[in-house]
């Protein structure tokens, strides 16, 4: 008997005493599995050049893609304004999804309501849910502002979000005057990040361009302030206190647009609080005469960025800029909207990025390294590597295209680092896993996801990607600004000591190399 | 004082009024039928229930793909199971059941990973069946030791008019009856993942049992001591810590549904003298059907707590001769001074202890008496997607005045607790934070929290250790600055 009162065995030990070793062993009799001989030759076949071929020349099948749907990214955006709630037009189950996979990454509670449309709803439109929903919604959790997006069950059937909101407010669902912006997101075109660009488009649109002809458009007045939008971001807690700090030290008047970096961030102290922080309706209304928006993740924000331009504003557009030149890039541009000098405390900080990089740059130096997630955040980090002497060899976004791409090449042929890299738009984490064995890279970058590459191929992980379940509270500090360069940094070093330590640490074979001082 | 039982049901009955005043009228009028206080002696809780969740309300439900995918096929380890259709619910899903289970995964097994056809307007537009058709056969050159494949429809197929049947059909014909299966788990069918359940049971009945070949494996010699575990999806490792209790007794455990399970144990499962079924509400479709073809009876069993479990184990026995009924008997005793060990340990700690739950298939009832081991007392109880029978069976379970919601929402759970005040809540990731942030210990029962087993004796052990860890932390003690205390 192996469990114990005293000392109770846990689930990864439990199944190692010798019990449970025999009870497996004998379960193999019913599973009438292919032989052990027949297996090795299939895990072998995997890791070579052939199954590579046969593996990018996949057309239909995706295995282990790093993108989520379009309504994970409306949900975001919703949860970045001041008391708003998300409200999800179709299936419920797709509301309980982002629930749990947002809660699961940021260990916080995420609020969000659904129109639990069901099979009547499919074949007679789901206007009633949408009535009865927006009721039930202001009425029980008493919001300031509804934001509306869609699953593909409401895409399909094609529910008219606009219409519908309009009917639902005659029938007295939420008063006239109540503050319903909605976008369409359906999850086969795009990924979150599309979800994101749609939503926030959604929530500006209604703002700017007069409620859907319920009030009159606001004119723009130019004014001095700056906006900022992040984009789709799972480090938004960290980032954004990073952000609005560079802001203040600049002194200049901002906006941030879309900012759920308090309400996933709130303290335990006995009090639930469903609403906190987020960007408010004045704010949103003020942007429109700001003097230019930084975006600060291209890809999140194609239309939203066309969109403010058509409006009267400069728009400085980044790709998530990490690392020292990238943050460079980003304080000259506020410097040269705002006509403000750079900060001597944030140059001083350049400063100090720069000598923690020169002090430990030997460690980092043609290390070859493979990286997945959104484009603008492989772009950023990408630049950061290739910084430090490092090669992003791998670079594979799902949700990437050509003029991502075309993006990547530039950047790996500004430096002489980046000539043995290869950027692979749409490609999945099953792609990634044929390159690690043909191509094989001394570090992986990615998401929680990455530890089954880590796991196959022996590849250490360095979890810099959402969705993160299985570490805790790495959002909570930022990779954004030097002060994120400086953190970045410090996990590339810490993977690269620990996988260091962990080859040598063999007592009288290979410890001579497990030393003290590095 | 304590209350007695009439204050605390007129207490309860109270909280529901007051809680049902948020309500739109019509809304309140609906959500009034899923509330009540249990009256000792009533057949059922007195709740409706398995009806459609209210729009805008925050249901913590979810859909039918979730109770297909996610419950019944998802941990069937040899196979490799597609969500057909966009990208997210295969990825909202992957890995996130902890469904336990021994294999090389990407190469014989396939439990943890995110197969999608990722369906793109285009797909939309002019149907996907030729995707899925390319879908296999990349399948069974890339994944060539996969034993099968599973079609899991996403909310697009249903409506684009797909013909997933006819796909299926054709390639298993054209890999030489290999098992495909299309599953119609669309998500806007039925009210929550219960109609998922019975839609994947009703798929292995009709394309895994009807396709199977009764002569497949002659290796397969059955004894009169063969019974399947039905309804236990090994998360953390359940079914293994309660397979070893029914080894133990003599008896010869076939196949596991479908935690760590295989396709041949499914397809030999008709074989079995008795089918032994912890989550009923998952698997009794499948159990029923069972019964009636092949004539396996099957009994329901709960592995949580001492006291269930000697009840099941000695249940179980008695199906069985009286080699069977002793070693029963054997395996109770056995484990007798390690249970007396762990409630010696913890029950002083957490006597008196209150607890509410809301939870999905058979744990709303099934960890009572687990938590009752240790002293504990189960305040509210509700089900997520439960039927009335599951209410019916509740009964044995619950005490009177005790709380019961249906399909509890958001506002109506975070009012609840507020005002009983629990010691102990135990529900779901999207309810862990809320109360933690209110300072209410809280464990989630769907992932055991990223522990368990919990299941068996030993599982027992883990569960009254989390209990007491959940509850007994220093943390709950700083919630409150103390210049605010």
């Amino acid at each position: 008997m192996p469990q114990s009162a005293d000392k109770v065995i846990d689930h990864e030990n439990l199944f190692r005493e010798p019990e449970y070793q025999d009870m497996l062993a004998n379960k193999k009799a019913f599973e009438f599995n292919h032989s052990d001989a027949k297996i090795q030759e299939i895990v072998q076949w995997t890791k070579t050049e052939d199954y590579k071929q046969k593996n990018f020349a996949r057309e239909g099948l995706t295995v282990n893609p790093a993108k989520a749907c379009q309504p994970l990214g409306a949900v975001y955006v919703a949860n970045g304004f001041h008391k708003t709630l998300s409200f999800v037009h179709g299936s419920q189950g797709c509301v309980a999804y982002y629930r749990s996979h947002f809660s699961r990454h940021f260990k916080e509670p995420t609020s969000c309501v659904s129109s639990s449309m069901t099979e009547d709803a499919a074949v007679f439109g789901g206007l009633n849910n949408m009535i009865d929903g927006l009721a039930n919604t202001y009425n029980l959790y008493q919001p300031d502002m509804i934001a509306v997006s869609t699953t593909c069950m409401a895409e399909v059937i094609g529910d008219d979000l606009n219409a519908f909101i309009k009917t639902a407010k005659e029938k007295g669902s939420v008063p006239q005057e109540f503050d319903v912006p909605f976008a369409h997101t359906p999850a086969f075109v795009g990924s979150h990040i599309t979800g994101y660009d749609n939503a926030l488009l959604g929530v500006l649109k209604h703002f700017w361009d007069g409620k859907a002809d319920t009030a009159p458009k606001l004119t723009r007045v130019p004014g001095e302030a700056i906006n900022f939008i992040g984009g789709f971001d799972g480090f938004v807690v960290g980032n954004m206190k990073e952000i609005k700090r560079i802001m203040d030290l600049f002194g200049v008047e901002y906006n941030v647009i879309c900012d759920p970096s308090e309400v996933w961030n709130t303290p335990t102290d006995g009090e639930f609080r469903m609403y906190e922080g987020g960007t408010t309706k004045e704010t949103v209304e003020r942007a429109l005469n700001a003097k230019a928006t930084i975006i600060f993740q291209e890809f999140s924000c194609e239309k939203t960025a066309k969109f403010i331009g058509e409006h009267g504003q400069e728009v400085v557009v980044l790709n998530s800029p990490i690392g020292v030149a990238g943050t460079d890039r980003f304080l000259m541009e506020i410097s040269r909207l705002t006509g403000k000098p750079i900060p001597a405390q944030l140059e001083k900080e350049r400063g100090l990025l720069v000598d923690a990089m020169a002090d430990s740059q030997a460690h980092l130096h043609g290390k070859r390294y493979a990286l997945y997630g959104d484009p603008d955040f492989l772009l950023g980090l990408s630049e950061f590597l290739l910084e430090l002497g490092a090669e992003p060899a791998h670079v594979v976004a799902t949700n990437g295209e050509k003029d991502w791409e075309a993006k990547m090449n530039t950047l790996f042929a500004s430096s002489q680092y980046g000539a043995a890299c290869k950027a692979y738009p749409k490609r999945d984490l099953w792609h990634l896993r044929s390159l690690l064995f043909t191509e094989p890279v001394d570090f992986l970058i990615g998401n929680t996801y990455g530890k089954y590459l880590e796991r196959d191929t022996g590849t250490p992980l360095i979890r810099m990607v959402f969705p993160i379940f299985d570490r805790h509270h790495y959002h909570v500090r930022p990779i954004w600004g030097y002060e994120g360069g400086m953190r970045v940094l410090v996990d590339l070093l810490d993977e690269y000591f620990e996988t260091l330590d962990a080859n040598t640490i063999v007592a009288g074979k290979t410890d001579y190399s497990y030393d003290i001082i590095r | 004082m304590s209350m007695t039982i009439d204050e605390k049901k007129a207490q309860n009955a109270a909280l529901i009024d007051e809680v049902l005043k948020a309500y739109p009228e019509k809304t309140a009028k609906k959500r009034a039928k899923h509330l009540n206080v249990h009256e000792e002696g009533k057949p059922d809780c007195g709740v409706k229930s398995n009806i459609k969740s209210l729009p805008g309300v925050m249901t913590i439900r979810g859909c039918a793909y979730a109770g297909s995918k996610g419950v019944v096929w998802g941990p069937i380890k040899d196979m490799i199971h597609i969500s057909h259709g966009p990208v997210g619910c295969g990825q909202y899903s992957w890995a996130a059941r902890r469904n336990y289970y021994i294999g090389v995964t990407g190469v014989d097994t396939f439990v943890t990973m995110q197969f999608t056809s990722d369906f793109q307007e285009k797909d939309i537009v002019f149907g996907g069946d030729k995707k899925l058709e390319v879908i296999m056969d990349e399948i069974q050159q890339l994944f060539p030791l996969n034993k099968g494949i599973s079609v899991q429809s996403e909310c697009p197929i249903g409506l684009i008019g797909d013909d997933i049947e006819a796909v299926s059909k054709k390639k298993s014909k054209e890999y030489n009856g290999h098992t495909i299966v299309p599953v119609r788990c669309e998500g806007f069918r039925g009210v929550s993942q219960s109609l998922g359940h019975h839609i994947a049971n009703d798929a292995i009945r009709d394309w895994v049992f009807d396709k199977a070949d009764p002569d497949k494996r002659p290796d397969f010699v059955s004894t009169p001591y063969d019974v399947a575990i039905i309804g236990d999806y090994n998360i953390g490792g359940d079914a293994w810590s309660s397979r070893i209790l029914l080894e133990e007794m003599g008896l010869r455990v076939i196949a596991q549904w479908s935690g760590d399970g295989t396709i041949a144990e499914l397809e030999n499962t008709p074989k079995a003298k008795l089918n032994v079924l912890h989550c009923y509400r998952s698997m009794n479709y499948i159990s029923r059907h069972m019964e009636e073809k092949y004539g396996v009876p099957w009994v329901e069993y709960n592995f949580f707590g001492p006291t269930k479990i000697e009840e099941s184990l000695r249940e179980i026995a008695s199906h069985f001769d009286d080699t069977i009924k002793a070693n029963a008997e054997k395996v109770i005793a056995k484990y007798k001074p390690l249970m007396q060990a762990v409630i010696d340990k913890y029950r002083p700690r957490l006597e008196g202890k209150k607890v509410m739950l809301f939870v999905g298939g058979l744990r709303p009832r099934h960890v009572i008496g687990a938590y009752e081991d240790l002293g504990m007392e189960v305040v509210g109880t509700g089900y997520e997607f439960g039927h009335n029978d599951d209410y019916q069976r509740t009964t044995h379970y619950v005490k009177d005045g005790t709380l019961i919601y249906d399909d509890v929402t958001g506002y109506e759970f975070e009012k609840f607790v507020e005002k009983v005040k629990p010691d102990l809540v135990g529900s779901g990731i999207k309810e862990k934070y809320v109360f933690q942030k209110m300072g209410v210990p809280f464990r989630q029962m769907h992932s055991w929290d990223y522990s368990g087993p919990y299941h068996g004796y030993d599982g027992f052990a883990i569960f009254a250790r989390d209990m007491d860890m959940a509850i007994s932390s220093p943390i709950w003690g700083l919630s409150k600055a103390p210049w605010k205390k």
